[in-house]
């Protein structure tokens, strides 16, 4: 693994280097800081922080966008998909603008800032709407190059970010494609299908875990969560025995949810979930403890694809 | 174009201009409205009809707006923020040749492959600039078709219409801060202050004065007028931006249900389903006041 950097920092870098190239786009803050000290010179004009406001930042954005422009909206994870939800819907989603919603401190991302500001349903939510397309990069060079391939996209685009640094993945893989599932291993017995920076990097390493144990398993980077690539989570459906779908996010309406459903219809194969427990997560702690504390472990994907495969986990 | 007489947008004559021929516009929107209201599903009669001087005052005299081209860039744009006065707005584009008149006839109706015609305008039927119907969302999608005009260069107005229990929407007063803090003069608000929501009276509801005074503490400029009467509209709406460098709302004071005296100023008004009888009483009273 290289160097960590944040993907919300990728991001910015990237936005503040397309922007003076791009006439199209703006940027929309909401008073994140992200942007503090982000020169988008002769582009200055097209940064507009228009403060703690979600909900107008939501409908400002689909306004520039009815007008040719593709905006760049900036708030957290949690409070773009739940306290501006039904601007999202009906003024973004229902027309179909372009917006590019970049939300950061996605899943428990925010750590010890608290239950309010972790965003463990945003996935669920916005993969709801007609019209989005959602990603979930892994790490930073990939948060760069989604962002990159969505320029052009007609629609909605819902991207979760991080806060602090995440470790990259290693090197080696091809580079996402919006719309294909990355895979980063494959093995004959058991997918491991996970989206995020730490549910992908906890497959890899169940992955080399299940490997010594005789278990070979094929990983699944699901960055693109809508539209899911129907066809691996088929072919991975078909050619493995089970499924164990990682991520960070609570149960209902997140990954696992997402591969039940095209499972359920077009290739019947068991689906289990190492996810957030459906609960608030209280207590501080950063990222990688809470995720600890609530059982989104390397070891649980160890243990749910021993299961899922009909031998009993060491615990 | 229409037989109606109407000039393209960027050409006003002084016939058109005429407050006498508004007043005709005004009084067929009311007949239709009316006569919608009398279909199947009934209508938002109240708010339609308080809304009808406000319209015709935006479509036949201070807009820039052309049927022939109701995607013109540069056009004005019209958003209105109380989807429920929808069909109010669908007879004034009648009226106006961005749709033909017959369409009215499928209001409420199920498709018959023409853009649907429901009780919340919908992006496809023409003429209208953006879908609505939950309240709260016209006025922050104007700050964004504002801020496009600025960084287009573009002198295109953005004219919101809002209701007065509208109001009551957060989102609405996010905008307005927003709006006067970025000194957004090419939007204009115009609210239709016609005092009623569902339940009551605003003020018995949420209260909502002083509704100018607090326009102006967000860094509007705020004008009240009587919203029945056209010259005092026109002359209020074709001044804006009254200030450069702020926004401008005007409240257009007016009677909910207006035209029709066994419902004005009621709130009962707010939907309503007409029998036969019922139309034909209001159309009698439209006739009636319009002779």
């Amino acid at each position: 693994m290289t160097a960590p950097r944040s993907s919300r920092e990728a991001y910015r870098d990237l936005l503040a280097a397309l922007l003076p190239a791009d006439d199209r786009l703006v940027c929309l803050d909401s008073d994140t800081g992200l942007f503090s000290g982000v020169d988008f010179g002769p582009a200055a004009a097209r940064y507009v922080n228009l403060g703690i406001a979600e909900q107008n930042l939501m409908g400002v954005a689909a306004g520039l966008a009815a007008c040719g422009r593709i905006p760049f909206v900036n708030t957290m994870a949690t409070f773009a998909t739940t306290r501006a939800l039904e601007t999202i819907k009906i003024d973004i989603a229902m027309n179909n603008l372009p917006v590019r919603i970049v939300a950061t401190h996605g899943g428990l991302s925010a750590g010890h800032l608290g239950p309010t500001h972790h965003s463990l349903e945003d996935v669920a939510i916005m993969r709801l709407l007609p019209n989005a397309t959602v990603l979930v990069p892994a790490d930073a060079p990939a948060a760069e190059s989604l962002i990159r391939q969505s320029l052009d996209l007609p629609g909605p685009v819902y991207v979760r970010l991080g806060r602090s640094a995440t470790p990259e993945l290693p090197a080696g893989a091809a580079a996402p494609r919006i719309g294909r599932a990355q895979v980063l291993r494959r093995g004959p017995d058991v997918t491991l299908a996970a989206c995020g920076p730490y549910p992908v990097l906890l497959a890899l390493a169940a992955a080399d875990e299940l490997a010594a144990l005789g278990v070979g398993a094929t990983v699944l980077n699901l960055h693109t969560i809508k539209p899911l690539d129907v066809t691996a989570v088929v072919a991975a459906a078909t050619t493995t025995r089970a499924i164990v779908a990682v991520d960070e996010h609570w149960p209902a309406g997140g990954l696992g949810s997402a591969l039940a459903e095209v499972v359920a219809e077009l290739a019947p194969t068991r689906v289990l979930r190492v996810c957030v427990p459906d609960a608030f997560v209280a207590g501080t702690g950063g990222q990688r403890h809470l995720l600890d504390r609530t059982g989104v472990t390397g070891a649980a994907v160890v243990a749910r694809a021993r299961e899922a495969l009909g031998r009993v986990s060491a615990t | 174009m229409t037989g109606t007489g109407v000039r393209d947008a960027g050409a006003p004559d002084a016939e058109l201009r005429g407050t006498a021929r508004l007043a005709g516009h005004a009084a067929r929107i009311r007949e239709r409205i009316v006569e919608m209201c009398a279909g199947d599903e009934g209508g938002h009669l109240g708010g339609s009809m308080s809304l009808v001087e406000i319209l015709v005052a935006l479509y036949f005299d201070v807009m820039r707006v052309d049927p022939a081209a109701p995607a013109a860039p540069g056009r004005d744009i019209l958003l209105l923020s109380k989807g429920h006065g929808a069909i109010g707005l669908y007879a004034t584009l009648a009226e106006r040749g961005f749709l033909p008149a017959e369409r009215l006839a499928g209001y409420g109706r199920a498709g018959d492959g023409a853009p649907p015609l429901s009780a919340h305008p919908a992006a496809d039927v023409p003429g209208v600039e953006m879908p609505s119907g939950s309240l709260g969302h016209g006025l922050p999608l104007g700050v964004g078709f504002a801020v496009a005009a600025r960084l287009d260069g573009s002198a295109r107005r953005c004219f919101v219409v809002l209701g007065d229990g509208e109001l009551q929407e957060g989102s609405v007063w996010e905008a307005a801060m927003a709006a006067g803090s970025l000194g957004l003069d090419r939007l204009v608000a115009v609210v239709d202050r016609n005092g009623l929501q569902i339940t009551g009276r605003t003020e018995d509801v949420v209260a909502l004065e002083p509704l100018a005074d607090r326009w102006r503490a967000f860094g509007w400029t705020a004008q009240e007028v009587d919203g029945h009467d056209l010259a005092a509209l026109r002359a209020a709406l074709r001044a804006a931006p009254a200030a450069p460098g702020r926004p401008t709302v005007v409240i257009a004071h007016t009677v909910k249900g207006r035209g029709l005296p066994f419902v004005e100023g009621q709130p009962r008004s707010h939907y309503a389903r007409l029998g036969d009888r019922q139309r034909l009483r209001a159309l009698a009273a439209l006739r009636r006041a319009g002779a």
